[in-house]
C-alpha cells in the first residue's frame, strides 16, 4: 500500500479569523494618547492666619459669567494676556524676600509692578458661569507666559530652551549628563516659580 | 479538436490570496501593540478644549479619569445640564471623595502620592460644576491635577 500523504488544511478562512480579530480590536481600544494641562490645588489650611501680600505682586485675571476677560481691572482681549503676564513678571522693580535684586529680569523695572518674579503671584478668578473652553484658554495663555521667560533665560544661560531641556531629561536615549541637566532646569525653575492661585467665587 | 477548446474556456486566473492572511495578520499586531483598551464608555458629550502649553502623561496607570459634560443624545433622562462621570456611571459631586479613595485602594501604597486626577471636562461645560469637583478633591487631598486637553490653537475653544 502507498504511503498517504496528510491532507492539506484548508487556509482560506484564515483571513476571515484575522479580519474579525482586527475589527474586534479596531473598536475596542483606543490610540489617544493623554494630555492636558498639570496643574497643582493648593492644599486645604486649618489656619485662619492671612499672608498679606502686597497688591502691585498680584496680577489678577477674572473671568465672568459672560466670558468676558479682566486683567488688573481692565477689559482684555484673550491674544494679548500673555504679553501682559509676561511683563508682570518679568518687571523685577524691587527686591526678592532675602533682599536680592532681579539681575535677570528684563522688564521694564516699574515700581508699580511686579517686584520679583518669586514674588509675583498670577490670580486667575472664574464665576459659576464661566465656561470651561474659555478658562482652558486664559490658563494655557498664563502658563505660556511662564514658558516664554522660561525659554528665554535658558536660552541665555544654556543656549537651548527650556522646552528642549525637559525633553532631554525624559528621552533616555539622550547623551549627556543628566544629573547637571537637571540641576539646571530645578535652577530655572526656581528664578522663575510658577505661582498661579485659581479660586472660584 | 477537443486539446484547443478546453484551453479557450479557462478565462482570467485566480488572484492568489495566500499571503492575505499575513497581510491582515500584520495590520491586526500592529492595531495590538499601538493601542490600549478603552476603558470606560462614555454617556457625556465629552469635546475636550484646545491648549498649547500641555504635557503628556506618561504613566497611564497612575491617573484616575473625572468626566464631566452635558448627558449625550441617548441619556437625556439625566437632564440637559452637565453632570459627573465616574467609571461607568453618572455621579453626585459627593461621591467624588469615595471615588478617589476606592482608587487608592487598588493601587500600591509607593505609588499613592504620584497619583494625578485627569479631569475630562467637556469645554461648554460652566466653571461652577468644575470647582466644586476641585474644592471635592482637595479635601481628600488629592492635589495633583490635569486638566485634559488636545494640542492646539486655543482660538477654537
Amino acid at each position: 500500500m502507498a504511503k498517504r500523504a496528510a491532507p492539506e488544511v484548508n487556509a482560506g478562512s484564515m483571513a476571515d479569523i484575522a479580519f474579525l480579530l482586527l475589527i474586534f480590536f479596531l473598536v475596542t481600544t483606543t490610540m489617544e494618547k493623554d494630555s492636558g494641562i498639570n496643574r497643582k490645588l493648593p492644599p486645604i489650611e486649618d489656619s485662619e492666619e492671612d499672608v498679606i501680600i502686597k497688591q502691585k505682586n498680584i496680577f489678577t485675571v477674572l473671568i465672568n459669567n459672560n466670558d468676558q476677560i479682566m486683567v488688573e481691572d481692565e477689559i482684555m482681549d484673550i491674544k494679548d494676556i500673555r504679553q501682559a503676564a509676561v511683563e508682570f513678571l518679568d518687571n523685577g522693580g524691587g527686591t526678592d524676600k532675602d533682599g536680592n535684586r532681579c539681575d535677570y529680569c528684563q522688564g521694564a523695572k516699574n515700581t508699580n509692578s511686579s517686584d520679583h518674579p518669586d514674588k509675583a503671584i498670577i490670580s486667575l478668578k472664574n464665576e459659576r458661569k464661566t465656561s470651561y473652553g474659555t478658562y482652558i484658554s486664559v490658563q494655557n495663555e498664563l502658563v505660556a507666559a511662564y514658558n516664554v521667560l522660561r525659554n528665554k533665560r535658558a536660552q541665555q544661560l544654556f543656549n537651548k530652551s527650556f522646552a528642549e531641556m525637559q525633553k532631554n531629561a525624559k528621552d533616555v536615549n539622550w547623551v549627556g549628563n543628566k544629573e547637571r541637566l537637571k540641576e539646571q532646569i530645578s535652577q530655572i525653575k526656581k528664578e522663575y516659580p510658577q505661582k498661579l492661585s485659581e479660586v472660584q467665587q | 479538436m477537443s486539446k484547443f477548446k478546453k484551453k479557450k474556456g479557462s478565462g482570467l486566473p485566480a488572484i492568489n490570496t495566500a499571503s492575505l492572511p499575513d497581510i491582515v495578520f500584520m495590520l491586526l499586531f500592529f492595531f495590538m501593540v499601538a493601542t490600549v483598551m478603552r476603558d470606560n464608555s462614555l454617556m457625556i458629550e465629552n469635546s475636550l478644549p484646545t491648549a498649547s502649553e500641555v504635557e503628556k502623561l506618561e504613566k497611564k496607570n497612575l491617573v484616575m479619569y473625572i468626566y464631566m459634560g452635558k448627558p449625550s443624545s441617548g441619556y437625556k433622562k439625566y437632564g440637559t445640564e452637565a453632570i459627573i462621570q465616574l467609571n461607568d456611571r453618572m455621579a453626585q459631586i459627593s461621591e467624588v471623595g469615595a471615588f478617589i479613595a476606592a482608587e487608592r485602594n487598588d493601587k500600591r501604597e509607593e505609588e499613592i502620592p504620584f497619583l494625578i486626577t485627569s479631569l475630562k471636562v467637556d469645554k461648554n461645560t460652566n466653571m461652577g460644576l468644575v470647582g466644586d469637583v476641585k474644592q471635592e478633591l482637595r479635601k481628600v487631598n488629592a492635589l495633583k491635577i490635569n486638566y485634559a486637553s488636545i494640542k492646539g490653537d486655543v482660538s477654537k475653544n
